[in-house]
Parts: C-alpha cells; sequence; structure tokens
C-alpha cells in the first residue's frame, strides 16, 4: 500500500473493496466560484469535503441521512443536502455555501442574511445555513412567494428554537428587499 | 411604571426594545463556531462502543485485538474510571463507562480513540465483550417489583425495588375537599417520552496537554457542572481543568447534564496526550435521550360549591430510564409545580419515579411540570363544562392572586394570570367563538406557570448563583464575564443589554466572553429558566458598581456632586444642568487614573423563602412566569386530521427586555409542545429505540404550524432585574392542554392519552358515531 495515497487507510485488512474506496483522487470543485482542489476517496461524501478539506464549517452536520437540512448548499442553484451528494458528482458544478452569500452582494451579507437577522430567525442558528440555502433557492424561483409557499419550500429544514414563525417573517422581509433591488437595477 | 431599578431620571435607551441577537450576523454568516467546527493540530476521533442488551452484566472486555489496529491510540473501558457522578449531588449514579453492567442498549461499555473515524469503528468492532444477559425492567410498573439485588439498576433504590425516588406531600385536608366537592373527578391518563430533538449533535473535544492541564470544548448549557463532573471522575482538581463552552446549536435541556462522552473524551486525551474529539450521530444522541419523562399519572379533582378549585390530588408514576440526571427534581416538579397558577386549598401528592432499563430521562423544557399540568388543565375543563361555566371565566374566577403564598409555601410576587387570561380571551373573541362554532371547529384554554430559576442551588456550598465580572480598559469597550451559557436563547444579548442600559451606551460597546471557565466567575448555567433573573441581576449589580466610578470620576472632573449625574448617550450628564457634560471616554480615563482597567464585579443569590417540610425547596423560585393559551383548530372529519389555526398566546413575563427575543421563545416553545401533543413519540421495541432519526421522530414542518399571535403581558417583577421573569419554558405548558380541550369543543371527545395523533382522533370519532348509533 502506498502510504502517501491512503488517508483514511483501510489497508490493513487488504480487503480490495475498502481500498477501492479509500484511494485518493484529485477533486476539483467550484465553490462560491472559487476553484477548490484536494484529494479525497470516490466514496467522499460533499458535506465531508466542504467542511473538513475546505474548512468551510459554515455548512452544518445534523443527521447525517437528509432529514434536518443543516447541510443544504446550492448545487447548480439547487437546495440539496451535502450530507446525500458525492463529491465527485459535483465536478463542473457550481457550488455555493453560506459563505458564499455575501460574495455577490461584494462582501456585504446578502439580504437574507441580514433578514435573518433582523427577524430573530437564529437562535441557536446551527440550522440557519442550511435554511438560508433553500430560501435562496425559493427566492430565485419564486421571488414572490406567499407565506405558504414559504412555509412548503423550507418544509425539509428542521429548526428546533424558533418555531418557524421568525424564519417565514426572514423570508417575506428579505423578498421584499430583493424586490426593491431589482427594481432599483431596472431604473 | 417605575421600578426599583430604574433611575428617577434616566430613561432607558435598550431595554424594552426590539433587538437583533447580538450574535445574529456569526449565525448568519456561518461564522459562529460549534463544537464540530474546532479542529485540532493531532486531533483523534473518539468512538464510544455500545451496549445491545437492556439490561446484562459485562463478565469481559478484551481489547487486545483492537489496540493492535495500526491508528488506534488509545482504548478505555468503564474500568479506567470507576467514580461516579450524575447532575445532582444525591444522585450520583453514572460512570463514564460501564463498570458491572450496562443498563440500557446504547449504554456505554467501551471507547477508542484512533486517527480516523473508520479505524475507530474497526477498533469497535474487534473490542470482545461478554455479557449475561439480565432480566430487563421496561415497563414501570415492572420496576415497582421488590426484586433480589442483582437486577436493580442501581446500588440505592427505594425498598429493593427500582423505585429511584418516592416523594409524598400532603397539605391541607384532600379527603375532605373530595367528599364535599360539588363537582369531583379521578382520571388517569398516560404521557409517552418525548425528546430535545436539537439539531447540533452532542460534540466534545478534551486535550490533555503536556502541562498535565485538561481542556474540554463542549456543547453543554452547564460548563459549570461539567467542571465538577470531571474533577471527580479523572480526580483532578478544578483548578487544572478548563471548560469551554463554544457556540451551541440547541439544548432545552438535553445539554444540561454532565454526559459520559464528556467523561470519556478526557480520559481517551488523558492516555493518548492528543486531542479527542466524539461527535455523536444523530443515532446516538437519541440513545444518549435525557429527555422527558414518559409517566402515568392519576389526577383527582375538587370543585367546591362556589366553583372554587378545593383540592387536588396528583400520583405520578415517572419512568426515569436507567440514569437519575435530573429525576429527583422530576419527581417532585411532577407535583409541586401543580400549586399554580390557581388558589389550591387542598394537595396531596405522591411522586414515583423509578428507574428502567431504557435511555435515561431528564430535564427538558417545562422540566416535570407540562405532563401533570396537562392533566390538571384538562379536568378543570371538565368540570367547567360539566357545571355550565365558561372555562376561561372559570379558570379566571380561581387566579393565585399576587404576593401570596401557595399551600405548599411558594412564595409568589408578581402573578399575571388575571391579566393573561383576559387578553387571551380578548384576542382570540373567545366569548363569540366558545361553544359556538360548528362540529369540528373548536377552542380552547388552559393556563400555566413556570418557575424563573430555581431558589436553592443544587450544590449548597453557599456561593451566589450568578456573578457577572465588568472590565473597561482605555478603549471604552465593556468586556462581560459570565458563565450562563448562551445556547441561542439569546443570554450573551441579555446580558450586553442590560449592562450598555445601565452605561448609556449603544450595545456594541459590549463584549461578552460567556464561554469559559478559565476567565468567567461561576453561574450555574442555562436550565430551570433561571438566566435572566439571576444571570440578568448580577450584569444590572455589576454596571451600577462601574456607573457609580463614571460618575465619581465625573464629578471629580467637573466639580458637581456625583448625585446630580446620569450616563446617557455615551456622556455622563448634569440633569440639573444638562450643559454640563463629560464624556464617557474621559470619565473612563480619569477613572482608570490610579487603577488602571476598571473592574466591576455583581452577583446574584436568592433571597431565603419556602417552608419547613420535607421537599420544601422543590419548586421555589424568586418569581413566578405565568400564561394563558387560547387555540382555535378544526379537524378532518373523515380522516381526524387536525388542523391548527391559531394560538393566542398571552405570557406574564414581567417586563419583556427584548420583546424579539421573548416572542422567538414563545413561539419556539408552542412548536416543541405541539410536537408533544400531536406526533412527537419516543418509540421503543423491547428496550429498542424505533424511532432514533428526524424521518421516524418527527416534529412539526412549519407547513403545519398555526398562527402564533405572542401577547406580552409586563407585572414587573419588583425583584427581576428591570421587572423581568422567564420566558423560556412556561409557555411551553399550557399548549398542549389548550389543544386538547379545542379538540373537546370541536368534537366533544376528551383524550386522556398522548400524543393525539389523527389516527387516535379518527378511532375516537368512530367510537362516537357507534355509541351515538346505539343511543338512537
Amino acid at each position: 500500500m502506498n502510504q502517501t495515497r491512503t488517508k483514511d487507510t483501510g489497508s490493513s485488512t487488504g480487503n480490495p473493496k475498502e481500498s477501492f474506496g479509500n484511494t485518493l483522487r484529485f477533486l476539483t470543485l467550484r465553490v462560491n466560484g472559487s476553484e477548490l482542489r484536494c484529494a479525497a476517496p470516490p466514496k467522499a461524501l460533499l458535506l465531508d469535503v466542504l467542511r473538513e478539506e475546505f474548512n468551510l464549517i459554515g455548512t452544518k452536520r445534523g443527521c447525517d441521512m437528509g432529514t434536518c437540512g443543516c447541510c443544504n448548499v446550492l448545487l447548480d442553484g439547487q437546495a440539496v443536502p451535502s450530507c446525500l451528494v458525492l463529491a465527485f458528482d459535483c465536478e463542473g458544478k457550481e457550488i455555493q455555501t453560506v459563505e458564499g452569500l455575501s460574495v455577490e452582494v461584494d462582501g456585504h451579507l446578502h439580504p437574507l442574511q441580514s433578514a435573518w437577522a433582523h427577524s430573530g430567525g437564529s437562535q441557536c442558528g446551527f440550522c440557519t445555513p442550511g435554511f438560508l440555502m433553500t430560501a435562496k433557492e425559493l427566492l430565485e424561483h419564486n421571488p414572490h412567494p406567499s407565506r405558504d409557499e414559504i412555509a412548503e419550500a423550507l418544509s425539509g429544514n428542521v429548526c428546533r428554537c424558533t418555531g418557524y414563525k421568525k424564519i417565514l417573517d426572514a423570508v417575506e422581509c428579505a423578498a421584499q428587499q430583493l424586490q426593491g433591488i431589482s427594481q432599483e437595477e431596472e431604473r | 411604571m417605575n421600578h426599583p431599578h430604574d433611575l428617577p431620571n434616566q430613561k432607558h435607551s435598550l431595554i424594552g426594545k426590539r433587538i437583533p441577537l447580538i450574535d445574529a450576523f456569526r449565525k448568519a454568516t456561518g461564522q459562529a463556531i460549534y463544537t464540530d467546527d474546532i479542529k485540532l493540530p493531532g486531533q483523534v476521533v473518539g468512538k464510544i462502543l455500545r451496549s445491545p442488551h437492556p439490561h446484562a452484566k459485562i463478565l469481559s472486555i478484551d481489547v487486545s485485538e483492537a489496540e493492535n489496529i495500526p491508528g488506534v491510540h488509545a482504548i478505555v473501558t468503564g474500568r479506567d474510571a470507576e467514580n461516579c457522578f450524575g447532575v445532582l449531588p444525591v444522585s450520583q449514579d453514572e460512570t463514564a463507562l460501564a463498570v458491572d453492567k450496562v443498563l440500557f442498549i446504547g449504554d456505554n461499555v467501551a471507547a477508542v480513540a484512533a486517527d480516523t473515524e473508520e479505524i475507530a469503528l474497526r477498533a469497535l468492532g474487534a473490542i470482545k465483550v461478554e455479557y449475561q444477559v439480565l432480566r430487563p425492567f421496561l415497563k414501570m410498573e415492572e420496576s415497582l417489583e421488590q426484586v433480589p439485588e442483582e437486577l436493580r439498576l442501581h446500588p440505592k433504590t427505594y425498598d429493593g425495588t427500582n423505585i429511584h425516588k418516592q416523594v409524598e406531600q400532603d397539605f391541607g385536608d384532600f379527603d375532605r375537599a373530595y367528599d364535599e366537592a360539588l363537582w369531583k373527578k379521578r382520571q388517569s391518563f398516560r404521557f409517552i417520552g418525548v425528546t430535545h430533538a436539537f439539531t447540533e449533535p452532542m460534540c466534545t473535544i478534551a486535550f490533555f496537554d503536556a502541562d498535565e492541564r485538561l481542556t474540554v470544548w463542549s456543547a453543554t448549557q452547564v460548563p459549570h457542572y461539567l467542571h465538577r463532573a470531571l474533577a471527580k471522575v479523572l480526580e483532578m482538581p478544578m483548578h487544572r481543568i478548563r471548560v469551554i463552552r463554544p457556540t451551541v446549536g440547541g439544548g432545552f435541556g438535553g445539554k444540561s447534564d454532565p454526559f459520559p462522552h464528556e467523561m470519556v473524551a478526557a480520559l481517551l486525551s488523558r492516555k493518548c496526550r492528543r486531542p479527542v474529539k466524539i461527535l455523536f450521530d444523530r443515532e446516538e444522541v437519541f440513545y444518549s435521550n435525557h429527555g422527558r419523562h414518559p409517566s402515568k399519572i392519576d389526577v383527582a379533582l375538587a370543585i367546591d360549591k362556589n366553583h372554587k378549585i378545593s383540592g387536588l390530588h396528583v400520583d405520578a408514576l415517572i419512568d426515569g430510564g436507567a440514569w437519575g440526571s435530573f429525576g429527583v427534581v422530576t419527581a417532585y416538579y411532577n407535583g409541586v409545580l401543580a400549586n399554580g397558577p390557581y388558589k389550591l386549598p387542598n394537595f396531596r401528592y405522591r411522586g414515583r419515579r423509578v428507574y428502567s432499563n431504557k435511555p435515561p430521562c431528564g430535564a427538558m423544557r417545562g422540566h416535570g411540570a407540562v405532563n401533570t399540568r396537562y392533566a390538571y388543565e384538562i379536568l378543570l375543563d371538565e368540570a367547567a363544562h360539566d357545571l355550565g361555566l365558561d372555562p376561561a371565566a372559570f379558570r379566571r374566577d380561581n387566579v393565585l392572586p399576587p404576593n401570596t403564598k401557595t399551600i405548599n409555601e411558594l412564595r409568589i410576587t408578581t402573578s399575571g394570570i388575571g391579566e393573561c387570561i383576559d387578553r387571551a380571551v380578548e384576542a382570540s373573541s373567545w366569548k363569540d367563538k366558545y361553544g359556538k362554532l360548528p362540529f369540528g371547529h373548536g377552542i380552547g384554554i388552559a393556563g400555566g406557570f413556570y418557575i424563573s430559576g430555581s431558589a436553592l442551588p443544587i450544590h449548597w456550598d453557599k456561593i451566589p448563583q450568578s456573578t457577572v465580572h465588568l472590565k473597561v480598559d482605555l478603549d471604552g469597550g465593556v468586556t462581560i464575564h459570565s458563565l450562563a451559557a448562551e445556547i441561542g436563547q439569546g443570554s450573551d444579548t441579555m446580558l450586553a443589554q442590560i449592562v450598555a442600559d445601565v452605561l448609556g451606551l449603544p450595545i456594541d460597546y459590549c463584549r461578552v466572553f460567556s464561554e469559559d471557565t478559565d476567565t468567567a466567575p461561576i453561574d450555574l448555567g442555562s436550565y430551570s429558566s433561571r438566566v435572566t433573573f439571576m444571570a440578568g441581576n448580577a450584569a444590572r449589580r455589576a454596571a451600577e458598581e462601574l456607573r457609580k466610578a463614571l460618575i465619581q470620576a465625573a464629578a471629580d472632573l467637573s466639580g458637581y456632586p456625583p448625585e446630580v449625574f446620569i450616563l446617557k448617550d455615551e456622556k455622563v450628564i448634569n440633569c440639573t444642568r444638562p450643559e454640563i457634560q463629560v464624556s464617557y471616554r474621559e470619565a473612563v480615563r480619569r477613572a482608570m487614573k490610579d487603577c488602571g482597567a476598571l473592574q466591576s464585579s455583581g452577583c446574584y443569590q436568592a433571597p431565603p423563602m419556602g417552608g419547613k417540610f420535607k421537599g420544601a425547596a422543590a419548586g421555589l423560585s424568586p418569581t413566578y412566569s405565568f400564561q394563558a393559551f387560547v387555540v382555535e383548530l378544526s379537524v378532518d372529519l373523515q380522516t381526524g386530521k387536525p388542523k391548527l389555526h391559531d394560538v393566542w398566546a398571552a405570557h406574564d413575563c414581567g417586563k419583556a427586555l427584548n420583546p424579539l427575543a421573548v416572542e422567538g421563545q414563545i413561539e419556539g416553545s408552542i412548536h416543541m409542545g405541539l410536537g408533544q401533543v400531536l406526533c412527537e413519540e419516543f418509540a421503543y421495541n423491547k428496550g429498542n429505540v424505533l424511532n432514533p432519526n428526524f424521518l421516524d421522530y418527527r416534529t412539526l414542518s412549519p407547513m403545519e404550524m398555526p398562527r402564533v399571535h405572542p401577547i406580552l403581558v409586563e407585572t414587573c417583577d419588583p425583584e427581576g432585574p428591570f421587572g423581568a421573569k422567564e420566558c423560556g419554558e412556561g409557555p411551553l405548558l399550557p399548549i398542549l392542554p389548550a389543544v386538547s380541550n379545542a379538540l373537546f369543543d370541536a368534537i366533544g371527545i376528551r383524550f386522556y392519552e398522548l400524543p393525539i395523533t389523527a389516527d387516535r382522533i379518527w378511532r375516537a370519532l368512530e367510537r362516537q358515531k357507534k355509541s351515538s348509533a346505539t343511543l338512537v
């Protein structure tokens, strides 16, 4: 076994299956507008690569089975739980994490982020990054969602602190702000 | 209204203002650092081997093969640390890892530290454990049997059984009240267990370093209790241990005990001298539980001829699971916290908490009070219905007045229950709706009250329950040191708001350091809804000390007497001649002249109170919150599915220091309480948790939430900081019975067992149809 290539080695048993899963390959991902590279085994999950390799710790690990939405990121604009996505399947796609939200507004807070803070959308905050990404997808497809539409869009994300009311408030408020921005741009 | 904490000439700049939590921007940008976000150089992975049996003797553990796996750095078993610990000094019945016996499926047997998770898991698989399976105790009733010592879960149990704690209280003459009652009823209620389901799984990093000092980073609600437990289990002095609480992703009581995995991480690190991180997966979080106790509660209620509540008898059998945890308190709270928000002249209580071979139960939002509250409020509703009284008016007629003592000697100062009922009734148009809505559509009311911090600390060592230190240096910034744990409830914001308000500063002058036992003075942490009241008062006092020093400095600089000055808008102003001003910075510089950085300290200790009888301390609090909720809902008569429309939630929080945060607590409590009443259930099969994940343990989604209308009632408690009382737990209590009472109004059926799922409602409707058909 090549020691340099067996980072989380499964080699001691010599099981070919295990060593297949653990052989490192180069991975290139486009995250928040930057090209990031690392070596990872084919089985690596997007969540693990974002957190462990790229140190993008804003994406949270809540359940490892796609049930809480804490690890949601945008993959070509679609919110997906990154704990259920193979990292190598994301090559060539555009990934956005919570850290990337302010990149597109020149380092300022994205309207969703400031709405979240001002509306009280975060208490413990652990679910917030995942919610922000889901909400962003919603507003891109539906800039004027009704309260019921917001609730439906966010129903794959779990928040245990807020009772969701202030989260819905935040999305409504961000939608209004974004509306104002796009009107200004049109002018 | 003028409060004793207000200065006559100084208006509040921040108290009562809706302001975003001070960590909201960090959280909204992904910059808040939770324990799992920390990675130390040389860090290895810790994993715990768990028991496959609910009850078994450990005959042997062989770790020799596991030790030889490359990449394994340390293995520990129960023999490595046999000292017992537990959150309560009176029931220390946990060990870091099982020593002789395993007590539930998922119990901690051995642990490994290894380079990677994969290696650690392989090593766990290579540990050979020989068990002798014992008879498991899975139903509460079985734990009441007298059994041979071998079958007792812990050495200290009641009378040869598996009863952990039995308490009895008797005030007044319940029997007589019951005999003479105009209306009376006995009813048995059953409650399944529910769990906190916080989103951040437990996580701990421990590092035993070259100086033989131990640092533990952990997602905990009470760094101080963890600090104590680590010292006991590791046999190290507290001053060589440092506990750091990074951002916590929700607690709700579920992170308030010191936990075995925290001990285990420290033991592993001491063995391999590297930082060890233990991160639970979601399934392990469920095994760890410490959620609300399943219980069977028999209640008898008596109403006298004047329509006054004349007697209550509660007999609670509570399933504690494998360990003690907060259980002694739970055993009391199930009874004593029925002594409000209504006047109760005769009260009898028996509480029995039993051990069983299931994951331990502990403190969960509304600790100990929730299930009994449900039972009590259902019977009150039945009484009102049978007596032809409006349930809201009937409750209003029975409220506890302010400045009184309950029969079990709880000291009531302010009581907003009357106003809560009035305002919830008004806002919901109750009078137009109650009893008048069409079949399938209903409205219900319930009340509640809750402690605002426990008046007696669990460790009787007479140190203040909260202490806050402040430091101001040349930059004028105020550093707030406290060990009150910010767990998302907004306690850091509350501290900053109070200090900045007293000093007349914008809130961004304050930096809060509330995470480190090395720098913060002791605070008993975030549980029992104590932080705003206790740490808030400590912060206020510390800030008032600083204010004094700054005013003295301004007096020295200007030549006017200190009495005329106030602090406002970053200035010290002579309020008799407002043109005489000293800037805040100038005052700081002057005050620092001979002493360097300004420092102050404030603390809080609850005043003496309570009776002399056994268990008198349980339920005592310096003040109580009160609430009355009205729920409107409808039921789909074809499927039984309930749909919640509106909740009018009136809560007496004394004074809403930050209404945005108070509303958030009320809304969140309602979500959690609705889960327990409608769908959440910790399900077992032969001691195995059936639903240890978020798919099968279902919490309510945003689509299922009703419109929540918080109504903030402010009674200005004379001892609360600027009048404030708790708001984090009380608002959970009334939502459960209010829903159930609304269901009765909708379909005429009472539910004595939770959760009230659609299929239960549907079955009840079918039975109702059949019996009405028979009547015809």
